[in-house]
């Protein structure tokens, strides 16, 4: 059973404003975006972010071969338990689950 | 046709000189740049003030006040001073006045201000002329009335008026991203769904491309899309890196909210151009019935003292996790004791780097560090309550044991004295907008001539 990581190209995390946390996998093949879309279910997302699956949006876009999540930041940008401002290293975590 | 030129992602970020001049022996109609975003936290609206380096900005700027004046177009910068504040729009102006005086030109300046009256703000609330975005906080008229700084976002129909005075250079407090961008193509009547795109594919710089760090960028408006091309040497945009563009900070990678509509992208095609070039096409501008503009405020929530101890012996590396729970549950206990301060009153958090300090609880990882840094992070509601916790707390980050028995243990601090004062610390309050009659009606704008 292989960490997402080691299937794509890139696991990407951000803000997406100071309320949104983004994250983009870059899968890199068509072999591996099916792979990501039929393997990563959005409730496994949800376990990860500690958060409710209805609460995440998610985007299969093919012509990019790119899966993309987004959900509400774990802590608001900037708020006093916020541990990343940037929201940046939020894609490790996710690069590191087991599909 | 429109041109319009964008020379990076943001003012302070720099820009390839070379590029830059390639932009302007193209004839740009226009050139238009970011001066901000809320990406680097609460503080510079909290405070109204800058990010970047007042000689970054001022050199930076020479150099496109010098290009604009070769070029004989306006210069508009968005979200000056980082975060939009009037007082970020003032340092801006008191910096183009400066480089005006050394540079020895006549200029025509125009000023669009996006602050809001926190009391007014709480008013538009009670009359509930304010609504919610996804994930608002949940807030009332009082933590409206109690913000630092307000701002609304400015979008098209403001960078419009501005441009419509016939200035110069145009300095905006805040405004969408793609408003400094889009404005002039939709003034000329090119095709407004290409407009709002093509300014979202161009608001980053070259980030649309490969060579991300060059900057400066050109985009073709017209009647059906437009074409985008990055200007520095090697740097190639392709359809998958602008069409990926979309992706990057955006929640929603298809739909894109500005005031007075929406941008639709799920119909856009993307086409090479030839090796460097993009041409889209395809997208889509959907205009609202209500005109609302988005706002951002933020509120001061206490005062911060940051302390850093490293721990290097394997007995406390291995047990950092207890170690840290206890010195909280003792000092807290103290904290009430001898400060009367109840744990709702302030915050003191360990963090511990090496082993939870990027994700807390969410942490699935364990290993076998050989060093553990402890941050501790104190908030209190004034700089002397602050200072005075970090004092408390000294103590124990220097010598508590694991256990009564052992010899006393001791602990590395980086400094002397340990405590770093952070001063007055912010959090966003509003994630909302405001519903408006008049697209000017929460703006301001002013002309001023430099002679």
């Amino acid at each position: 059973m292989p960490e997402l990581r080691s299937l794509v190209t890139k696991v990407r995390s951000k803000n997406a404003g100071p309320f949104w946390l983004t994250i983009d996998i870059f899968c890199g093949s068509q072999a591996a975006y099916e792979r990501v879309r039929d393997g990563l279910a959005t409730s496994r997302v949800a376990e990860v972010f500690g958060t409710r699956r209805q609460t995440i949006k998610r985007f299969d876009i093919p012509d990019l071969q790119v899966v993309k999540f987004s959900l509400p930041r774990p802590a608001v940008q900037g708020s006093l338990h916020d541990r990343d401002m940037h929201g940046a290293s939020w894609a490790a975590l996710l690069g590191e689950t087991v599909i | 046709m429109v041109r319009v030129l964008v020379p990076s992602g943001a003012l302070g970020l720099n820009y390839d000189e070379t590029a830059l001049q390639r932009g302007i022996a193209a004839g740009p109609d226009i050139i238009a740049i970011d001066g901000g975003s809320t990406d680097s936290g609460p503080a510079y609206l909290g405070r109204g003030v800058s990010k970047y380096a007042r000689a970054s900005v001022k050199s930076e700027w020479a150099g496109l006040m010098a290009a604009r004046a070769q070029a004989g177009v306006p210069l508009v910068i968005g979200t000056a001073g980082t975060c939009g504040a009037d007082s970020a729009v003032d340092w801006m102006l008191d910096i183009t006045r400066e480089i005006a005086a050394e540079q020895g030109t006549p200029l025509k300046i125009a000023v669009l201000r996006s602050g809001q009256d926190p009391a007014a703000t709480a008013q538009a609330w009670k009359d509930g002329r304010i609504t919610p975005l996804g994930n608002a906080p949940d807030i009332d008229a009082d933590a409206i009335a109690d913000c630092t700084n307000i701002v609304a976002l400015a979008g098209a129909e403001q960078i419009t008026a501005a441009l419509e005075t016939g200035a110069d250079i145009i300095i905006a407090g805040r405004t969408t991203d793609t408003a400094i961008i889009a404005a002039l193509p939709l003034m000329r009547d090119c095709h407004a769904g290409g407009a709002w795109h093509g300014a979202k594919i161009g608001e980053c710089g070259a980030l649309c491309a490969t060579n991300p760090q060059s900057g400066v960028i050109m985009i073709d408006f017209d009647a059906t899309g437009f074409t985008v091309t990055p200007l520095a040497d090697g740097a190639h945009a392709s359809p998958h890196t602008v069409s990926a563009h979309m992706l990057y900070e955006n929640a929603d990678p298809f739909i894109l909210f500005e005031p007075g509509g929406h941008l639709d992208v799920t119909g856009a095609v993307y086409k090479a151009a030839d090796d460097t070039s993009v041409r889209v096409e395809g997208s889509e501008w959907v205009p609202a019935d209500d005109y609302t503009v988005k706002l951002e405020g933020t509120r001061a929530v206490g005062f911060r003292t940051v302390t850093i101890a490293l721990l290097r012996d394997p007995l406390y590396v291995a047990n950092a996790a207890a170690w840290a729970d206890d010195i909280i549950a003792k000092c807290s206990a103290k904290i009430e004791a001898r400060m009367g301060l109840a744990a709702e009153d302030y915050t003191l958090d360990l963090r511990l780097v090496g082993h939870s300090a990027s994700f807390g609880t969410l942490e699935t990882r364990t290993g076998d560090p050989f060093e553990i840094g402890v941050i501790a992070i104190i908030t209190a509601p004034d700089a002397a309550r602050a200072s005075e916790i970090g004092k408390m707390l000294n103590p124990y980050l220097l010598h508590h044991p694991l256990t009564r028995e052992e010899e006393q243990p001791t602990f590395a601090f980086m400094f002397s004295p340990p405590e770093m004062h952070h001063g007055e610390v912010f959090e966003f309050v509003l994630n909302h907008v405001l519903h408006l009659k008049n697209p000017m009606d929460a703006f301001r704008l002013e002309v001023i001539d430099l002679a």
